[in-house]
């Protein structure tokens, strides 16, 4: 479920779009009219107020926040703003600049359904004239190409049926693979990137009856950072809301990754945040917005808090 | 024993079976044949005895090989093979090819046409069809069941989301030319096939930037990147589909329609044909003008029968 408070009854989009206008104006920006705005309206509503910006004021909303607002907070509006298509197609090409990071390809990779990634892909062609797969592919080399370029593709069956002989091959397959720690085998890529969401719970369940968690398998000692990829893509695959909440964690965690917890929560918050804070506080014992709360300061924290809701 | 004399009737019962090439039966033919030779069995053992090849002499009678019966029943089923097909939905002929190359020993040149020449909805339709009918994604059962070395590059293939727009990059285009080359010409411990370079090069970009690519490519090396491919397997069917499907479908056709030609290789005019017959079929007759010298519709007139003929035709026609 969405964290996402939008007020009732809700203001027309012309209202918030002048309220907005008024807010850049003058010395400095109304920051905080900016949050109550925007980060409680919804995708459609969020579309509707940059139409109708555009149309009173003849100007590209974005580029006026991009210029108003900065740092953490202006990032964290940024990709808010989006609908969240687009914005996973934004992030998976701000994701392959220079140091690609991984998680997030593999995150947008695995957690959507087949039909949503596709949506993402769509997007990335219309946004960018290039495909996901193209980008991904010459922005990365070796075994992570290979990896990421697969689960990037596919294009998985998303029905509920499993084969349990196949199960328990491919189980038998991926332990064999991963107790001579050879974690790039072909093999693995095939079976991760290509098998149906159920048919590979069902092989990870397998694996677990006769070899333990696949995950600490592959966590090991002195895991490479192959392996780590592995991990993530097998958590997305099999306990999304789960794996948030633990990027939610390290991201309060001493030094606050402010990309990570901005990533989580603009992602989640109109999505399945609720069900991520409940395992934050499963297991943290605190609450989310108490721990973002701690770590971040200013604008940034009074957007983040928005989002999170209560 | 001398040779039987075979009658000019007889030739042309046999030539109506396809007993002297040409792919499909000439039906008309045949049902003529029943009424002429009505209540003459002689006639009939007359053609059993001149049919040679087909039947054999086994003590008092002529019996039917095993192989010809095996043959009529493809020729006899082509006309069959094609209406149906040409009811199908699109997406639901390409899943079905696909499965039917990976479930019995077809060549697998047909994932590579499959996943080349169509577009970039069409292929993902064919996925869609395939997860439908089969339970099972198309890339999962490439990857299953296609171990040789070339599996990667297949799995790859059918996977793409190519990009469909014009924008190209003239430098990278450039640039992808010279790594193809460099990738050909310089043996790596890994097969071609499996060269990181080549494979993302050719499964990722777009097709018309692959075409600047190839177009660099042989601009400054003299010789295009297919000759340069040699006997890749799959590799050469890669570049020439995407390069330009009119030329690689002219000479599957050409191949289909030659003496001599195989089960799998007379099958594909059918495939060809029915999949092309609303996509590209003038640009087709043209590179078949071409390359032979020939036209299209005259080359498969001459070399099939019969309903076969007839649907051929009206869809390679205008």
């Amino acid at each position: 479920m969405a964290t996402l408070t939008v007020p009732d009854p809700i203001p027309s989009p012309a209202e918030d779009a002048e309220k907005l206008r008024k807010a850049f104006q003058g010395w400095g920006t109304d920051e905080k009219a900016v949050i109550a705005i925007l980060a409680h309206r919804d995708a459609a509503q969020r579309e509707q107020i940059r139409l109708a910006y555009e149309e009173l004021y003849k100007e590209n909303l974005i580029t006026r926040l991009e210029s108003e607002l900065s740092g953490h907070f202006e990032r964290a509006v940024y990709r808010w703003i989006f609908d969240p298509v687009e914005r996973e197609a934004i992030m998976a090409n701000v994701a392959l600049k220079k140091n690609v990071d991984y998680q997030v390809i593999i995150e947008i990779a695995c957690v959507n359904s087949p039909k949503e990634l596709l949506a993402v892909k769509q997007t990335y062609h219309a946004r960018y004239k290039h495909s996901l797969e193209e980008d991904v592919a010459s922005n990365t080399i070796g075994d992570f190409r290979k990896l990421l370029v697969a689960l990037v593709s596919t294009y998985r069956y998303d029905g509920e049926e499993t084969n349990t002989g196949l199960a328990k091959s491919e189980a038998k397959i991926l332990h064999d693979v991963i107790e001579q720690k050879i974690f790039n085998d072909d093999e693995v890529i095939r079976i991760l990137s290509t098998r149906s969401k159920a048919q590979l719970t069902a092989t990870f369940n397998c694996y677990k009856d006769e070899y333990g968690s696949i995950t600490k398998a592959l966590a090991g000692e002195s895991p490479n950072e192959f392996a780590l990829a592995l991990r993530i893509a097998i958590r997305c695959i099999t306990s999304p809301k789960k794996y948030f909440a633990k990027v939610l964690r390290h991201g309060v965690d001493s030094g606050a990754d402010e990309d990570a917890l901005t990533r989580v929560i603009v992602m989640h918050a109109e999505k399945d945040l609720k069900e991520i804070k409940e395992m934050f506080h499963k297991r943290t014992n605190a609450a989310l917005g108490h721990a973002v709360a701690k770590v971040t300061s200013g604008d940034y924290k009074s957007f983040l808090l928005a989002l999170i809701g209560d | 024993m001398a040779l039987p004399l075979v009658t000019e009737e007889c030739e042309a019962v046999i030539r109506a079976f396809s007993g002297l090439g040409g792919l499909g039966v000439d039906e008309k033919a045949l049902v003529s044949a029943l009424g002429k030779w009505r209540r003459q069995p002689e006639k009939r053992a007359q053609l059993r005895k001149s049919f040679v090849g087909f039947f054999t002499a086994d003590g008092s009678f002529e019996r039917c090989e095993d192989d010809y019966i095996r043959y009529l029943k493809n020729e006899f089923a082509r006309f069959k093979n094609i209406m149906v097909l040409w009811a199908m939905h699109p997406w639901e002929r390409d899943a079905r090819w696909v499965h039917h190359v990976l479930h019995k020993p077809l060549p697998l040149d047909i994932i590579v046409e499959i996943a080349c020449t169509r577009s970039s909805e069409e292929l993902l339709g064919a996925r869609k069809a395939y997860h439908a009918l089969f339970h099972h994604s198309l890339e999962e059962d490439v990857a299953y069941h296609v171990r040789e070395n070339y599996s990667n590059l297949l799995v790859r293939l059918v996977s793409a989301y190519r990009y469909e727009g014009n924008r190209i990059n003239k430098e990278m285009a450039t640039s992808e030319a010279e790594a193809l080359y460099s990738a050909i010409k310089t043996p790596g411990v890994k097969k071609l096939v499996e060269n990181e370079e080549v494979i993302r090069i050719l499964t990722t970009r777009s097709k018309p930037h692959l075409r600047v690519t190839f177009k660099h490519y042989k601009e400054k090396y003299g010789k295009s990147i297919e000759e340069h491919l040699g006997d890749e397997l799959c590799l050469r069917e890669t570049v020439q589909c995407l390069d330009s499907p009119p030329k690689y479908f002219s000479k599957v056709i050409n191949k289909a329609l030659k003496d001599g030609a195989d089960k799998n290789t007379k099958d594909a005019l059918t495939r060809v044909i029915v999949s092309r017959a609303d996509v590209d079929m003038k640009e087709i007759k043209e590179a078949y003008h071409q390359q032979y010298g020939a036209e299209l519709e005259d080359v498969i007139s001459k070399n099939t029968l019969g309903s076969y003929r007839d649907a051929l035709l009206s869809l390679a026609g205008q």
